[in-house]
């Protein structure tokens, strides 16, 4: 801050404390005229104006919140570029890099200023982070059999991935269920920790519609996806359905069960089991067809840090294991 | 006369005099210098001005009062960041006019919302939020589906932001001030977002909030 604008701010504040007390002061004498306790001769349906002094309870207190102003701008940063006495601030507000922010913690350790976030968070990292590191260290199986840590995780994922996954983990139509042990990229606690660290984007099923020949190509392939699991079809449908799910091989596999069986990272569900990411009617599945679907994870490394992934792989993983 | 306090109190255009100069005190000191100050002038490293449709999504977040339920602002308090990410600082919001900050959180705060959730996500739950948050009480806003934009005021909206960021976009290594919109980008504005729907800008609005600290 420029020297005048710390004037400015300083000459201000100080300045109405300084009025403030000597108004009281001039309010606490009697400079009406009038004789304490008479009448000021303000008088309306009997209700007259005394010339009473201020309680004196009252401009005590307010004699003592002026101290106390002083004395808290003299402890805390309010006059401009003083800093005050405890060289506290509330946070880095200036800072304009994450890299900054993590340079100006360094420095304000170094320089002892009292930054009080950085403070709340060095507290909070001293009690967690040896909790943390020490789960870090332990594999996801094992994890997954402690309880104390799986609910760590579940708060996590209340926290964090419920809102698409669902307070049950159960999904919700176009985001996947994590409770079966159906996957569109690997359950295993690798697969699982990957997929939350670095997100998942579906290749995206394009819509294939005009690439069947319209509406009644649409039908078809999906009268023979539905007869995959075992769904009351019918036949002659189904049958020039399997004819032109040859198109759909390379990502669900020549049997239609999926990416993941052919160990290919595409998200392509598997199409055998009863399990159905967009919904698994007649017309969800011919939707699914006609338009295309795509899903994507977002990549929580950034967000949560690689500990609390590792928790959270651990929650999630466990939730299949039954 | 001897009772001098009489005079503002039987004088009500110097009471009022006397009580705008005692209420402007406050502003004074904590708001206008404030304007003066580079460090909240200054647009931190990364921060990116809103293409022609996420500032068309902007509007419809003002338009249907998202700011009213939302905050956009996390404060520095641990409870807080854990949740949401790093703290708000000044150098992130320099170019918003008007703020989004808001000052009541009946949903969560949306300052760094990009990138947690999907598109569909976003989609589906602004179409139904009960369709994937079943406990929430935020309002349906199905409409934004359907109407579509014409991007007739786009341009003339970004120019506006290039006229009122004048002081405080990015600078060149001469140091010269670099506009938020080239004029390309102010004339491409209408064909970028004509035909969108208002749930397309509005999604890509909230995707793009909160990567600008990096």
């Amino acid at each position: 801050m420029s020297s005048f604008w710390s004037i400015w701010i300083t000459v201000l504040t100080l300045g109405t404390l300084v009025g403030c007390f000597l108004i009281l002061r001039w309010c606490m004498k009697n400079f009406a005229g009038v004789e304490e306790g008479a009448s000021m001769g303000h008088s309306f349906d009997g209700i007259e104006e005394l010339n009473n002094p201020l309680p004196g309870w009252w401009s005590k207190f307010f004699l003592v919140t002026i101290v106390w102003a002083f004395g808290y701008l003299l402890l805390y940063p309010g006059l401009g570029n003083w800093e005050g006495l405890l060289g506290w601030k509330s946070s880095n507000q200036g800072i304009l890099s994450l890299a900054e922010s993590k340079a100006q913690v360094s420095e304000s350790k170094e320089t002892g200023v009292l930054v009080q976030y950085d403070r709340e968070i060095a507290a909070a990292n001293a009690k967690y982070n040896p909790l943390f590191e020490a789960y870090a260290a332990r594999s996801i199986e094992d994890l997954a059999t402690d309880k104390a840590a799986l609910k760590i995780g579940q708060r996590l994922f209340l926290q964090n991935c419920s809102q698409c996954h669902g307070s049950d983990a159960g999904g919700a139509t176009g985001f996947p269920s994590l409770i079966d042990k159906a996957w569109l990229y690997g359950g295993t606690p690798e697969a699982i920790k990957a997929t939350i660290m670095h997100g998942r984007k579906a290749k995206g099923m394009m819509a294939w519609a005009p690439a069947l020949g319209g509406e009644q190509g649409v039908e078809e392939v999906a009268a023979y996806v539905l007869s995959l699991s075992n769904r009351k079809v019918d036949a002659e449908l189904a049958k020039a359905g399997q004819t032109k799910f040859a198109l759909c091989m390379a990502c669900h596999g020549t049997d239609g069960t999926g990416s993941l069986a052919m160990g290919i990272a595409v998200g392509a569900p598997d199409l055998t089991d009863k399990i159905w990411l967009y919904g698994g009617s007649q017309r969800n599945v011919e939707e699914s067809i006609r338009n295309g679907r795509a899903g994507v994870m977002p990549a929580w490394k950034d967000i949560l840090g690689k500990e609390k992934v590792h928790v959270i792989s651990a929650y999630v993983y466990s939730l299949s294991q039954h | 006369m001897k009772n001098k306090h009489e005079l503002i109190e039987k004088n009500v255009g110097l009471f009022f005099i006397f009580t705008i100069l005692a209420i402007s005190i406050g502003g004074l000191v904590e708001i206008t210098p404030l304007f003066f100050q580079t460090a909240m002038n200054k647009p931190v490293d990364n921060l990116k001005p809103y293409t022609a449709l996420q500032m068309e999504g902007r509007d419809i977040y003002i338009r249907d009062g998202c700011h009213v339920c939302h905050s956009q602002m996390i404060r520095p308090l641990r409870a807080e960041t854990e949740r949401y990410g790093h703290y708000s600082v000044a150098g992130e919001h320099v170019w918003e006019h008007p703020f989004l900050w808001g000052s009541k959180r009946t949903g969560p705060d949306l300052a760094r919302v990009g990138g947690r959730y999907s598109d569909a996500w976003h989609i589906a739950h602004l179409y139904d939020p009960r369709s994937v948050v079943p406990e929430s009480n935020m309002p349906a806003f199905k409409w934004l589906s359907e109407n579509k934009l014409d991007g007739e005021l786009t341009g003339k909206k970004l120019e506006i932001f290039n006229k009122l960021t004048e002081h405080r976009s990015h600078k060149d290594a001469q140091g010269n001030p670099i506009p938020l919109y080239t004029t390309e980008e102010i004339a491409g504005a209408k064909s970028a977002v004509k035909g969108k729907t208002e749930m397309e800008a509005l999604v890509a609005y909230l995707q793009s909030l909160g990567h600008a600290l990096k």
